[in-house]
């Protein structure tokens, strides 16, 4: 049961994406910018990426985001963008008055080999006054590799790659001090993080956090930075940290956010999956009580015992739906092993980013049957293996409405983006209580299914 | 804020404030975008594909990375009356590979795969940044692969650094062009034929405005690009007048068109009542024929008619309230304040993404005193002159939506992506619905800011609607 023999990959054969599942790097290491306080990020190559993605997360997030272009023209793509970035940054620091400006590249800036660090490394120089001058981070983030997955993982890593130190000779870890990377979760998720972090007494850096910049009340004035992030003086110090936990898919090549601090500054990084289901909820629990070296506290015992009570009451329900799950790496495997645990059938995993990365956080799975696993899907391939497999529900973001409708399957909204309901940026999928929240939804949706269909329309279920 | 800068030294020129002895060429405008500002533009290739979007049994192609596709797939509210291929989002998706060894080959094969698969009527190749960038010969794959399917297949110089999006605008045109009489078998029209240019069918305006044509006894040979169809382009050159709406992405084809056919074409717009009114006449003056001028004068009448009391009742409730309008096209921008004016709302501010100084100079002699006029605006600049005004309402895209609303302001989507008709008579009706839901929900009232508590107050006084 345990061997990989459940897991199928199926292949993109397709030379075209047609709607496809991924949109582009500088989405997601902009909405990783946008988590740091007093940061403004910057997207270096044509007016139109920065506006394109401004309007997609604008789409989810309901908040103004503000994303600065360098404006390329046919002259800056012949003869080099240096003077249009470092025009664009000194126009940003005046206006914005930001503590950092984070740079994404574009396929524009790096197909032409524009270099980066060549271009900012003399910031501030024969500038008049150099006191206030924001920091610089910048990130790789062509559209041609990878999708916003990893245009978001790896600005993280730019950002602790590039700001983290070790502070005074000798200093010590700063006592309850860990790093939290939770990846591309919602500011509801980030916001339950930290919660369960301050249950054990923990001092959480939560890289990046958006739960304010982009899920903030009313503003009595415009305010060109919104409120709350993560604090650069935090960035600098996850080197002082005792422990980082990430919640990130690895892929044997790539070298984490967390692996990096840990080979470069001794922290000790533990990876999870994002903690979604019993199981995955209890690894993160039992590891922040082993680092904290207190007890789980009894508000999350009891959400741990209402969510088992509810599986027990729901089991009959789950057990052997069939469910296509796709999105993003981290959020399809951590769905598909909660299904798996809950006793439905995760036939289809499908995602826009890389199939590897699914495959092998998949390996080992307890699932009885075959699970197929796409990677660089587009909406079109999801259709078709959904005709082939026969879901009874879709698991996904909102563009997969398109598969829902089509082939007349219910979709549950979870993930990123959601731009056809409210309340995208609440979405609570971690930890007991996200975990309940997407089970009920889950099964509600399936019961909805199941009563509207019926010739008789049962009133108790 | 200390040493807060509103307005960017080298954009000083594109704000101003109408006043006495305003010189008409006040406003700098149709200028590339400040770096670093936080333009509300998108580029080059957004322009070209809006356009194009809506002709709805053509496959439209990326020939670029995938981001360029994802970010425009299914995202107006242009309709069509049969197939939808237009929704779909293609992409020949770029890879490294591909950057390094060019991107000519894959595009071949996408275009092999698909039109098999899709069977358009044509095909539309956008170029990209990149596809511009590594230099792809599109034009010469075009001409290679066309001959196998006998469909036209056509590159869009739309490369993403080439310019603003109305440069994207031009080359669409450019593109449209080049199909505008390609069908040489097409038979004669009728002597009152027109094609509608600019006009795409948001939420089926256009079918709400070409019920009152065939009325006229109007024919409509194509829709350019509204429920657009490429065999209908082909014929385009049969008709005796182009009806020019949206002019900022338009004005270049019908230019061509009268050089090219002769066909002469008007400037109108279908927005809000006096300047629907106004194009119906236009556009029967045009065509010097006394019964169909008889039949405007009748059906405006009615359809003034059928909308007039509600807008009367719905006037009482907003009079006195104040706009900021900042729009794609600063053409529409002038039909706006006209509508707003009819509902008895001012308008304080407005401005546009890409408008032109001859839309500015008009701008400027409709407006009140006061009125700041802005081109390619951002937010920083946008929230302050909406504050200063005390615009209670902002009209706008989705990318401004959260801007007024986290302000406390009232909102209503102006641009593509509304599900609304506003267009004709009925539009204007909607129009103003929606102004008065926006401006008088009852939530405004938990809102804390000034300028909400002021317009709150108001409102209690009216919760009867």
């Amino acid at each position: 049961m345990n061997s990989p023999s459940n897991l199928n990959v199926v292949k993109h054969e397709a030379q075209a994406t047609r709607n496809s599942c991924r949109v582009c790097a500088p989405l997601g290491s902009s909405l990783v910018f946008l988590g740091v306080q007093g940061c403004v990020p910057i997207i270096h190559g044509g007016q139109g990426c920065s506006t394109y993605v401004r309007r997609y997360l604008i789409g989810h997030f309901r908040e103004p985001i503000d994303i600065a272009s360098s404006n390329f023209s046919e002259a800056s793509a012949v003869f080099g963008g240096g003077k249009n970035l470092l025009d664009g940054l000194a126009n940003l620091t005046q206006q914005y008055h930001p503590e950092l400006i984070g740079i994404s590249t574009s396929c524009l800036s790096e197909t032409m080999g524009e270099d980066i660090r060549g271009m900012i490394k003399d910031w501030g120089i024969g500038m008049p006054d150099t006191t206030n001058l924001p920091a610089l981070v910048h990130v790789s983030t062509p559209s041609y590799k990878g999708s916003h997955r990893d245009g978001f993982y790896d600005a993280v890593k730019a950002l602790v790659q590039q700001l983290a130190t070790h502070g005074a000779v000798g200093a010590k870890p700063l006592p309850a001090r860990v790093n939290l990377l939770p990846g591309f979760v919602s500011p509801a998720d980030l916001r339950h993080l930290r919660e369960i972090c301050e249950s054990f007494g923990l001092d959480a850096t939560i890289l990046p956090d958006y739960s304010q910049t982009l899920d903030d009340g009313q503003w009595d004035d415009w305010q060109a930075l919104p409120n709350g992030g993560t604090t650069l003086e935090r960035i600098r110090e996850t080197a002082q940290a005792v422990h980082t936990i990430e919640f990130e898919d690895r892929l044997n090549n790539f070298v984490t956010a967390g692996q990096w601090l840990q080979e470069t500054f001794h922290v000790t990084n533990s990876n999870l999956g994002l903690p979604i289901g019993i199981e995955a909820c209890d690894n993160f629990f039992n590891l922040l009580a082993e680092i904290s070296e207190q007890p789980i506290a009894k508000q999350f015992e009891q959400e741990r015992a209402r969510l088992l009570d509810s599986y027990v009451d729901a089991h009959k329900y789950a057990f052997g739906v069939r469910v296509a799950v796709f999105g993003d790496e981290e959020m399809v495997t951590a769905l598909a092993k909660f299904l798996v645990e809950i006793g439905m059938v995760p036939v289809i995993c499908a995602t826009g980013g890389n199939t590897e990365r699914v495959r092998q956080a998949l390996l080992g799975i307890p699932c009885t049957e075959q699970i197929n696993i796409i990677g660089t899907a587009d909406y079109e391939d999801i259709t078709d293996l959904c005709k082939i497999h026969n879901p009874a529900l879709l698991i996904g973001n909102s563009k997969g409405y398109t598969v829902a409708r089509e082939l007349g399957i219910p979709l549950v909204r979870v993930g990123f983006p959601v731009q056809d309901r409210m309340g995208g940026q609440r979405l609570l999928h971690v930890g007991y209580e996200g975990t309940q929240r997407l089970f009920d939804e889950i099964i509600n949706t399936w019961l909805t299914s199941q009563q509207d269909n019926s010739p008789i329309g049962y009133k108790t279920y | 804020m200390a040493n807060d800068l509103v307005i960017l030294e080298k954009r000083r020129g594109q704000v101003a404030s109408v006043a006495e002895g305003f010189a008409p060429d006040a406003i700098v405008c149709d200028k590339p975008s400040v770096a670093g500002s936080v333009s509300q533009r998108a580029c080059t290739f957004c322009g070209s594909r809006v356009v194009l979007y809506p002709i709805s049994d053509a496959l439209h192609l990326v020939h670029g990375p995938v981001g360029c596709a994802s970010y425009t797939w299914d995202i107006r509210g242009s309709l069509s009356s049969d197939r939808e291929l237009h929704r779909m989002s293609f992409c020949t998706d770029l890879r490294e590979n591909e950057i390094i060894y060019g991107g000519a080959d894959k595009l071949r094969k996408c275009l092999r795969e698909l039109i098999p698969q899709y069977k358009p009527e044509a095909v539309f190749v956008y170029s990209t940044c990149i596809a511009g960038l590594i230099g792809d010969d599109i034009d010469a794959v075009c001409r290679e692969v066309e001959p196998e399917f006998s469909i036209p297949i056509m590159n869009v110089q739309s490369e993403g650094f080439k310019g603003t999006k109305k440069d994207g605008y031009r080359a669409a045109c450019d593109t449209l062009a080049r199909l505008v009489g390609t069908d040489t078998t097409a038979k004669p029209t009728s002597d009152y034929s027109i094609n509608l240019l600019g006009e795409f069918n948001i939420a089926g305006e256009t079918w709400m405005i070409q019920k009152h044509l065939k009325e006229m006894g109007i024919e409509v040979v194509a829709g350019i690009t509204g429920d657009g169809r490429v065999a209908d382009i082909r014929r385009a050159h049969k008709a005796h007048l182009n009806v020019v709406q949206c002019s900022g992405s338009m004005t270049s084809l019908a230019k061509r068109m009268e050089e090219e056919y002769g066909i002469p074409f008007i400037r109108v717009s279908f927005f809000g009542l006096e300047d629907t009114a106004q194009a119906f006449y236009d556009i029967a003056r045009h065509f010097e024929n006394a019964d169909m001028l008889k039949t405007v004068r009748t059906l405006v009448q009615r359809e003034v008619g059928m909308v007039m009391s509600e807008l009367v009742r719905i006037r009482a409730r907003l009079e006195g309230k104040r706009a900021a309008i900042y729009v794609g096209g600063s053409f529409k921008a002038i039909s706006l304040v006209r509508a707003l004016r009819q509902i008895g709302v001012n308008t304080v501010l407005v401005g546009s993404q890409t408008g032109t100084s001859d839309d500015y100079s008009r701008l400027q002699a409709i407006c009140d005193e006061g009125t700041v006029i802005l081109d390619d605006s951002n937010p920083r600049e946008l929230t302050h002159f909406c504050k200063m005004k005390h615009a209670d309402l902002f009209i706008g895209g989705v990318k401004e939506r959260p801007m007024a609303y986290k302000m406390g302001m009232g909102f209503c989507d102006h641009n593509h992506e509304r599900k609304t008709p506003l267009a004709g008579f009925e539009g204007a009706l909607y129009f103003a619905r929606e102004v008065q839901a926006s401006l008088l929900s009852p939530v405004w009232k938990f809102v804390r800011n000034e300028m909400s508590n002021e317009m709150c107050r108001e409102v209690s006084h009216e919760q009867s609607i």
